[in-house]
Order: C-alpha cells, then structure tokens, then sequence
C-alpha cells in the first residue's frame, strides 16, 4: 500500500470529524426537559386542559400552528373548534399565550432539549415582552 | 491511468452521484410533504384527531373591500394624524428615520400623490394639500403578478394580503408597485417601535410589508383602524353591494383614484 | 478530467490561493448582511434593487453570448471557433452560477429561497427566470463536459448532445429575454417598460458577452502556451462590432421615443441620467462616461485596420465593457427608480460592504472560471501535442 501514514492519518481525521457531535458532548449532562404550567390563569381554571389533549398538543402542536397560521393568512379562518366542540380564536398572542405566558419555563424546556428553534418570536411578541421592551 | 484505477474512480464518482442525488430528492420530497401539511389536512392525514377551522361568525364579509377617503373632512393636521397614528400603533409599524423606512399609511402633497393631475393654474391650496396614502388595494394587483412564491395573493373579498411567513424578500413586488406602497424591512424593525402592540406580530428582517385593509380586524368583524379613527372621513364598504354607504357616497360625489390609466383598478377613492 | 485543475504551475496555485483569500474576505461582509439585513446597503424603500441585481442583470447577458460562439460553429460549421468554443460555454458556466448567487445575496430571506419551488407561481416572471437560469447551467455543464471529453478520447462527441446544442441556443435567447421581462411588463416604472428591453438587453449581451471572452483569452495567452488562433480572435471582434453597433441604434431608438415624444415620465430617467434632475446628480459622471467609451469602441470596432490590431482591440474592448456595464450593470436598475412614484428622487450608491460582497461574487465566478479553463486548456494542449 502506497503512502500509508497519509491515508491512516486520513482515516483518523475523518473518523474523529464524523463523530464530533459525541465527543462534543461527552460528559455534558442533559437536563431532562421539565415543562411547567403555574401560570395565574392555568391556576384558576377548574379543569385544566388545553385546546385538545395533552398527548395531541405535545405531538403535533407544530403541525396545529403550521396549519392555523396558513389558514388564518391564506384561508382568513379564524376560529378553531376543537374535538369538544368549544371555539377558539386561532392566535398565539389571543390564545396560547393566555395560559401559557411563561414561555421560558414552558416553551423553551423542549425546545432547547430537542435543540429547535422555532423563529416565531421573531415576529410574535412574547409574553411579557412588550413591558420589557416599554422599560428601555 | 490503468483501466483499473478508471473503473474504481468512476463506480466512485457514478456512487457518490447516487448518494447525493437520492438525498436531493429525498430532501424534495420531505419538502413537499412539508407543504402540504402547511395546507392543515397533514392532521387529519395523519390519523390524528383534531378540530376543523372555520371563519369567525362575527367576521365582516364583503364581494369586494374599497374606500372612499372624503378629502373635503381632511382639514386640520390633527385629521391626518389621527388615523396614522392609529395604524401605527396598532400594527407595529417602526419609526426609522432613513430612506429604509416603513410606512402603511401617510401622506403626501396633492402634487406627488397625483403627479399626472397637475397643473400651473390649480385650485388655491390644492397643490400642497396632504393625501392620505396607502396601498390601493387594486383589483388586478401588480404586485401578486410578479411574486415569485405567492407571498403576497388576493384574498376574495379584494384585500391584497401579505404572508410573511413565505415572503423570501425579493423585492419583485417594490419594483411592480407603480404606488410605491411597499416597505421592505431592511433591518430588524423592533428597536424602532417605540411601545410594542402585543396583539399583533411586529415583521421580521428581510419580509416586505404593506397596508391589508385590516383584515385582521375585519375578521373580527372591526372596520379598519384609520377608518374608525378618521370621524366619518373616510367610509369603507363593500363595492358589489350598491346599497353600501360607499357606494351611495361614490354616486354623488366627484372622485378620483391614483393612475386609473395603469388599468390596475385601485380600490381607494378620493373625493376632491 | 476534472483531476486537470489539482496540477498546476507556482503561479496558478498562487492565483487560486489569492482568489481564496479575497472570497473569504468577501464572505465576511456577507456574514454581516446575513446578521444584520439588506440596511448594510445603499439600497432604500425608493430604490429597492440596487448593485446586485444590476449585476445579476449583467452576467445573464454574459451567459447568453456563449451563442456567438455556438450558433457559428455548430450551425455554420464554422471551424475556427473550435479552439475558443469550450472557452465560451465554461465562462458561461461561471456567469450563470453569478447570478444565481447574486438573486441569493440580493434576498432578505435567503434561507427561504426554496419557497420559489415549492411554491412556483407560473405568473410571475422571476419563477421563470430561475428555471431557465437552472436550465441553462445544466445544458452547458452537459454540453461542455461531453464536448471536451470526447475531444480528449478524440472521438466524435456522442449524437445525443446535438440536439441539446440546438436547445441551447434557444435557452440562451430566452434567459436573457426572461430576464428582460422582469423589467419590461411591470407597470409605472417607464424607463423599463419597452419593448425593445430584450432585444437592448440580447445586442448588449452580445457585444459585452465575447469582450469578455476576448480580453480573458488574452490574459490567459500570457500564461498558457496554448492559442485561440487569430481567425476566430477576428471574426468574434467583428461580431463584438456589430452586436455593439446594434446596442447603440437600440439605445438611439429609446432617446427617440422619449425625447420626441417629450412624454416626461419617458424623458425623466434619461435626463436624470445624463444631465442630472433637480439638481440629483450622483449617476451623471458615469453616464455620461457610457456614451465616450461606447463611441471610442465602436470607432475602434468599426474600421477593419484598427479591429484587427490586437492592441487597439484590446483598448476597444475594454471601453466596450465599461460602458455596457455603467449602462446595464449599474445605471438600469438605479434610474428605474427615478424618479419614484411620486416623483421624487432617491440616489442610490452602493455601500462599501455591499460592493465587497459583490466583489465577492465576482471572486467566486473567476474561481470557477480558473478552474475549468484549466481543465480545458490542459485537456487541449495534451490532445494537440
């Protein structure tokens, strides 16, 4: 075999490239994901669901807003009802936000675990941060 | 080169090809899909149960959206104040003082908004008078002729809407706009809003934006903002129904739209 | 065969070195606009396009001249052209892929540039643009390859590139149309909407395209022993003349009808251009450059004697593509704006990074244009000896 130091090298180069991610994170622990739901208005309610079940909205609350935000702007389909029958404005500030306005100790506890990073907030204003943004 | 050596490189080159045109297509096809879950159906399709999305019940309905701007009931600066502040406030709008601004609604002097309608000899104060501008709403928009990914669409009930969540900022429609009612928002837009409206998105870096009539509002069933801050100045309505209150003020009123010879049909109309 | 480009003297690695360098400074500014936004530009609400669409504009044109070289030797069996031929398709290879990079530097989403195709709108001319653009690169990367690779085995290329040569020729009027239309159909911008825009925009293309071509031969020509040979150096001068001779009268044409008709939204961008409007005068310098050196060329273009001193040609040419560039890579899009809908008038200038990462662009494109010359040229030199 020609210049084997150089392919050997190569190889070691390449196998340590393609691994990174793992060595990168070697001996980082990973907070397990704890998403909370003491808001004020999650804590007055009597029953406490959300627009679907629990299960739906952890597994596809992205397709659900992917699919409100095109039928609100392309379709002007407001007004979601749910499986229950009860009606809901789809809207994130007019809606989600009502119960879930603790967006760090809710949103982003998945979403900083799975590493997503959902650009909603480039536009749509956080709960709580218009008073933040006021105070500069 | 040994035949050898030729064959290896190009089973190689013709593997490597595969490789990466199947993750191509592989990647197209998850794009596709991509798209139609974004059409809402994707839930359905995938067997999961959920709610189906309807229009507001209360929401305002209309053939086809158009506005009467009363120019005779524009007299004090205050009158034009009054309903851009109020669109302003309401939508977001960044007060940016270079030429990279963004403006939904405001105004210009007689001159420049109507620049074919001039002459040396016009009525006393005309020339300067303010007119409120905004985009016209036009019933053959240039602006959806010329979007390369249908960004910017006519709704049905006329209103040209803007989707910022598929803009890709190309500009196409800013050159097509023979109004020059497009903003592009060269920049991030939020430090330049003074006190941020958190019922409505601010715009992101890199999207054009424009006046929509309010259809958020009019979803709602609320009239648009300028026009319930306006005091009867401005009237809006529907213009296929002819007992609207635009239409009655359209029959006996002389009016004006903005360069009617562009055959764009605008949907604001001026009463001189 | 691409194995050519990773053997090379002292100096071409020194020159792809150099390129590399200057790309990653460039890439740098980009970075930049890709953080902060299109503000970093001299671009505004009023004038919305700017240098990098004027650019794009520009290399379309240099795309689409490949045909001068094409229609001659594959329709008339001009032989002369079969040492410069490959030339050609290669460098518009490397225009093509300029402009599509720089439609991909000129958006405020670039991440989303896949909406255009996952959302294709058949009525608008931009989705077009990109399809015929793609097309075109795919059709010259078949043609060239196969062409050259043949001519290394020396064998006759295989039958089913003909027709694909045939198509090309078509494809490349048509990109450079498509891209004419752009501009062309769009209401309230008068100096754009003409109709003579694509037949303006095909004689500039085929003037500017092989003066191009020309002043690169001769640059390589010092490095490399390798020759185009003078007939063909000839003939694609005289070409160059005509084609410009065509751009000229075209632009005449345009004058006319603004002027005579004294129709002032026809008349404004002229005069903004040449003479300065309302005292905005930022463009006047180098419009008024346009016409000396478009007129130096052509006197030089026109008269046998001095077309065919390669000195003066050199000059000539030179003069040509600065002034077709002020004229189509610079002023067209700027003046287009003015004056606005209102009738007022915003300069536009590019901003220093905006220029750097055109540069960039740039950098990219002679990247690629060193590359595959130098597959071509080797693969040539090795087959004459």
């Amino acid at each position: 075999m020609y210049d084997r130091g150089k392919i050997i090298a190569g190889l070691v180069v390449f196998a340590g490239l393609t691994t990174l991610p793992f060595w990168y994170n070697i001996g980082k622990a990973r907070v397990r994901p704890d998403p909370r739901l003491d808001t004020p208005a999650i804590r007055q309610m009597k029953e406490k669901h959300c627009i679907e079940s629990k299960r739906f909205m952890i597994e596809y609350h992205m397709q659900m807003l992917n699919g409100w935000r095109n039928a609100v702007v392309r379709d002007y389909k407001t007004t979601y009802v749910s499986t229950s029958g009860q009606y809901f404005t789809m809207s994130l500030e007019d809606t989600c936000f009502h119960c879930h306005s603790n967006e760090k100790q809710f949103c982003n506890q998945c979403h900083s675990y799975a590493d997503v990073k959902p650009y909603c907030w480039e536009c749509h204003v956080k709960p709580g941060e218009e008073i933040a943004h006021g105070q500069r | 080169m040994d035949s050898d050596k030729r064959r290896f490189l190009r089973f190689m080159g013709i593997s490597t090809g595969l490789v990466i045109g199947s993750g191509f297509l592989g990647g197209l096809s998850s794009a596709l899909r991509l798209g139609t879950k974004l059409g809402g159906s994707a839930l359905a399709a995938q067997g999961a149960v959920s709610g189906s999305l309807i229009s507001s019940p209360s929401a305002l309905k209309a053939g086809r959206w158009a506005m009467a701007i009363d120019l005779r009931k524009f007299k004090t600066n205050d009158d034009y104040r009054r309903c851009i502040d109020a669109c302003d406030e309401i939508h977001n709008i960044p007060d940016i003082p270079t030429g990279q601004e963004i403006k939904w609604v405001w105004e210009e002097p007689y001159e420049n908004a109507f620049p074919e309608q001039q002459n040396h000899y016009l009525e006393k104060g005309l020339k300067d008078k303010p007119i409120l501008l905004m985009c016209n709403q036009c019933e053959y928009p240039p602006c959806v002729r010329v979007c390369p990914t249908g960004a910017t669409f006519k709704r049905r009930d006329g209103i040209v809407m803007m989707d910022y969540h598929r803009c890709i900022g190309c500009r196409y429609c800013m050159a097509a706009c023979p109004y020059g009612s497009r903003s592009f928002n060269f920049q991030d837009p939020r430090p330049f809003i003074k006190h941020i409206c958190p019922d409505y998105p601010t715009r992101t870096k890199g999207v054009v934006e424009k006046c929509d009539f309010c259809a958020e509002r009019l979803d709602k069933g609320l009239l648009p903002a300028c026009v319930e801050a306006s005091n009867g100045a401005m009237v809006f309505g529907d213009l296929d129904d002819p007992n609207s209150d635009i239409r009655k003020l359209l029959s006996k009123s002389f009016s004006i739209r903005r360069k009617p010879e562009l055959g764009t049909q605008p949907s604001i109309f001026y009463i001189l | 065969m691409i194995e050519k480009a990773f053997y090379g003297s002292k100096k071409y690695w020194a020159w792809i070195v150099f390129l590399f360098i200057l790309l990653g400074t460039c890439f740098h500014f980009y970075l930049i606009q890709f953080s902060e936004g299109l503000t970093i530009t001299g671009m505004s609400r009023n004038v919305s396009w700017g240098l990098y669409i004027a650019q794009f504009t520009y290399l379309v044109g240099v795309a689409a001249s490949a045909v001068m070289l094409v229609i001659p030797y594959y329709l008339h069996h001009y032989k002369a052209f079969s040492r410069m031929m490959i030339l050609g398709e290669f460098m518009a290879i490397a225009a093509v892929t300029m402009c599509m990079l720089f439609i991909f530097v000129d958006l405020g989403q670039p991440m989303r540039v896949m909406n255009v195709l996952l959302y294709p709108q058949l009525h608008s001319v931009m989705f077009w643009d990109m399809t015929v653009l793609g097309g075109y690169l795919v059709l010259n990367l078949l043609i060239g390859f196969t062409t050259l690779e043949a001519e290394r085995k020396a064998a006759p290329p295989p039958g089913w590139v003909k027709p694909l040569i045939y198509l090309s020729v078509l494809w490349a009027i048509s990109i450079h149309t498509v891209t004419a239309f752009l501009y062309a159909g769009l209401p309230g911008r008068p100096y754009w909407m003409s109709a003579i825009m694509a037949a303006r925009f095909l004689a500039g293309a085929f003037c500017s395209g092989p003066a191009i071509l020309l002043l690169l031969v001769f640059l390589a020509q010092r490095f490399v022993k390798y020759r185009v040979g003078e007939e063909s150096i000839k003939a694609l001068a005289k070409i160059v003349a005509y084609a410009m001779s065509a751009n000229v009268f075209f632009l005449l044409l345009e004058v006319f009808t603004a002027f005579y008709s004294r129709i002032p939204d026809e008349m404004n961008p002229f005069k903004y251009l040449f003479a300065g409007l309302d005292g905005h005068t930022a463009l006047r310098v180098r419009a008024v450059l346009r016409p000396g050196l478009g007129i130096a060329s052509l006197a030089i273009l026109i008269p046998p004697q001095s077309r065919n001193n390669t000195k003066l040609l050199t000059v000539a040419l030179i003069a040509l593509v600065v002034s077709t560039w002020i004229d189509k890579g610079f002023s067209l899009i700027a003046a287009g704006f003015v004056p606005n809908p209102f009738g007022r008038i915003t300069e536009y200038l590019p901003t220093f990074p905006e220029i750097m990462i055109a540069l960039g662009v740039y950098t990219v494109g002679l990247l690629i244009l060193t590359v595959l010359w130098k597959v071509a040229i080797s693969v040539k030199e090795k087959t004459a000896a």
